[in-house]
């Protein structure tokens, strides 16, 4: 396969298709329109749906009957849009109903702007709808990662039963870059789910439920054990982490992006420096920061295009205060430069080293 | 002797006792609903989508795959199940508040597709699970937990009339409306749900059918003068008929 010419928001969608799949609803909102547009030229020619949700809560409902079918489907949005969506993604999570989410974050709160922006790292990884569920989190820096994620968001849907959220922003969505795509894969068969609705024929019938059961603690128990088990087999994470390194920066998707060019100019210039970048944010690479030395390493700078920070909280859990945090905050719908990433980076270790720990 | 059955129980009802009210008409509705899926064979190949509302009861003893939708959502799923298996009969199962008000989006844009699927419409006037507030059906003069004891139009408008309202798109194929109030009309009723039926599993198109029933516990009153009040109230003001049925069967 050679590589294509293309823009995130066409090839993710595109990705998704030859992951399998069959089932789109969207509702326009810039930074990610170009994702059911696509997907309206797209599901016909392969024999999927698409549909235009009348409002983003139509359209995460659309996905809802789609998923109890038993087919790939997925949604997109943004920030405003997702916050429209968190109570059908609640229900997905109560029904045990999988589905793919896009967030092309922009700027907020409120109507907020149409630039890349962060700042619904909370809304996504930590209340993605009413009733304490967490959902799956993919968080990719570059085209090409994210188009490599799109297989394996809907297998981790289907086989948790659980929504799923590719995180992305409104640079992702837009650029152009050289990707390779993935391989045209099977559609998988509806009916080889054993949960999935489809008539009673022949067998007893089955209801997908957005209720407790009987039992409320049930719902948790599995709940709970599934984020376990995402935390042990599911952490995606790319680490780039010296044995000396005195600094450690950690950002996720364009921040990450960005910060990873900072920290390779840096190690340049001599310093002793390394990266950790999520590539799910939920489950979060605790064990990344847990195995960090805090005999050499001394100070993690957490990059994000949102202020004040949101995943840095994560980060100082995982520390848990072993090491000194900062943050290097960037309003959301604002994109950074390399030199602003690159001067806010040396200005806290100037800082730090000025002022002491 | 052979003892021929002449009545009993649909089979895709389960012998659970029901949770609705003594007197409430779901039960009927549940009934006739269930007795066409028996006739048309179709129990194996219904999937039904319940709402939130007391209409959710159903789902604890309906016998047919199904799901519950978030309050008001039903439609946007149900059209979804469809498009993905179009060979089943997919019907959602709604009241008042939930189809009229916080789903009058969904309700609307769904029929406005001409999705086809069957939307049953439980008309009680009221907000039954919540405890009777006021619903977008609420009659004129009508008391309501939040409405105060006569629902004044000069305040909070008029009720909608959904057959009506649809009735003004293009894509659906029939519409009417019944009530649960008499045996004759309950035997109308089945019939437009078998109409509905039939039309949807013909590939026909969009069907809507109102069922005015009743809630005498948030009504105040009891089962019998519900039935009154049904008479007398709903159907002067929800006038029952087909509103709109495929030509070939006018
Ligand atoms: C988003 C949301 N808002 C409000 C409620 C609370 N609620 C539950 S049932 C109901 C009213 C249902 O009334 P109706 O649709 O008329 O059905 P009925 O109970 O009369 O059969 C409401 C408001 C809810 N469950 N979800």
């Amino acid at each position: 396969m050679d590589f294509e010419f293309l823009e995130g928001c066409e090839a993710i969608a595109e990705a998704a298709v030859r992951a399998g799949c069959r089932f789109f609803a969207g509702y326009p909102i810039t930074p990610q329109t170009e994702v059911p547009e696509y997907m309206s030229r797209r599901m016909p020619e392969v024999g999927g749906i698409f549909l235009q949700g009348e409002s983003e809560i139509a359209a995460i409902n659309m996905v809802y009957g789609a998923g109890a079918s038993g087919v790939y489907a997925m949604t997109s949005s943004s920030s405003i849009g997702i916050a429209l969506k968190t109570e059908g993604i609640s229900y997905l999570a109560a029904a045990r109903i999988p589905a793919v989410i896009l967030n092309f974050q922009r700027g907020g709160p409120g109507i907020g702007n149409i630039t890349a922006s962060q700042s619904d790292y909370w809304q996504c990884v930590k209340g993605p709808g009413s009733g304490g569920h967490r959902c799956m989190v993919f968080s990719p820096s570059t085209i090409q990662e994210c188009v490599d994620i799109m297989g394996m968001a809907f297998e981790k849907a289907f086989r948790d039963r659980n929504p799923v959220f590719v995180l992305l922003d409104g640079s992702i969505g837009n650029i152009k870059e050289p990707v390779k795509l993935p391989d045209m894969k099977p559609v998988p068969d509806k009916d080889a789910f054993d949960w999935c609705l489809s008539g009673c024929e022949g067998r007893a019938p089955r209801q997908l439920l957005p209720i407790l059961p009987e039992d409320p603690s049930k719902f948790a128990e599995h709940a709970t054990e599934m984020y376990a088990r995402w935390q042990k087999e599911d952490v995606l994470v790319a680490e780039d982490l010296p044995d000396d390194a005195e600094v450690i920066v950690t950002a996720y998707g364009t921040a990450g992006r960005i910060a990873g060019a900072c920290v390779k100019r840096l190690r340049k210039e001599g310093l002793k420096i390394g990266m950790i970048r999520p590539l799910t944010v939920s489950p979060f690479p605790i064990a990344s920061f847990r195995k960090l030395d805090a005999g050499s390493t001394r100070l993690i700078i957490d990059v994000e295009m949102a202020k004040p920070a949101q995943m840095v909280e994560d980060v100082r859990l995982a520390v848990n205060g072993r090491i000194r945090v900062e943050a290097l905050e960037i309003p959301g719908g604002i994109i950074p430069t390399d030199e602003d990433v690159y001067e806010g980076i040396t200005g806290i270790i100037k800082g730090v080293n000025e002022n002491g720990a | 002797m052979e003892l021929e059955y002449v009545y009993k129980r649909p089979s895709a009802i389960s012998s659970e006792a029901d949770g609705y009210c003594p007197g409430c008409l779901h039960s009927t509705a549940n009934r006739i609903i269930a007795e066409v899926l028996d006739e048309m064979d179709a129990v194996g190949r219904t999937i039904a989508v319940f709402p939130v509302g007391c209409a959710v009861l159903s789902a604890g003893y309906f016998l047919t795959d199904m799901t519950i939708a978030a309050h008001g959502r039903a439609p946007a799923v149900a059209c979804a199940i469809k498009r993905c298996r179009p060979d089943r009969l997919v019907f959602t199962y709604q009241g008042d508040g939930d189809l009229a008000a916080i789903g009058m989006c969904e309700t609307i844009h769904t029929a406005n597709r001409g999705e086809n699927i069957t939307v049953i419409f439980i008309n009680n006037s009221i907000f039954g699970m919540t405890g009777g507030q006021m619903a977008p059906t609420t009659l004129i003069g009508q008391a309501s937990t939040t409405g105060g004891p006569s629902r004044n139009p000069d305040e909070v408008g008029y009720p909608f009339k959904m057959c009506e309202l649809i009735n003004q798109l293009e894509a659906p194929k029939y519409i009417a409306r019944f009530a649960l109030d008499s045996v004759p009309h309950i035997r109308e009723a089945k019939k437009g749900i078998k109409r509905a039926f039939s039309i949807q599993m013909n590939g026909g198109g969009y069907s809507f059918v109102e069922l005015i029933s009743n809630c005498s516990t948030n009504w105040k009153t009891t089962p019998l003068k519900s039935l009154k009040f049904m008479r007398e109230k709903m159907i002067p003001y929800y006038p029952l008929g087909e509103f709109r049925k495929p030509e070939e069967e006018e």
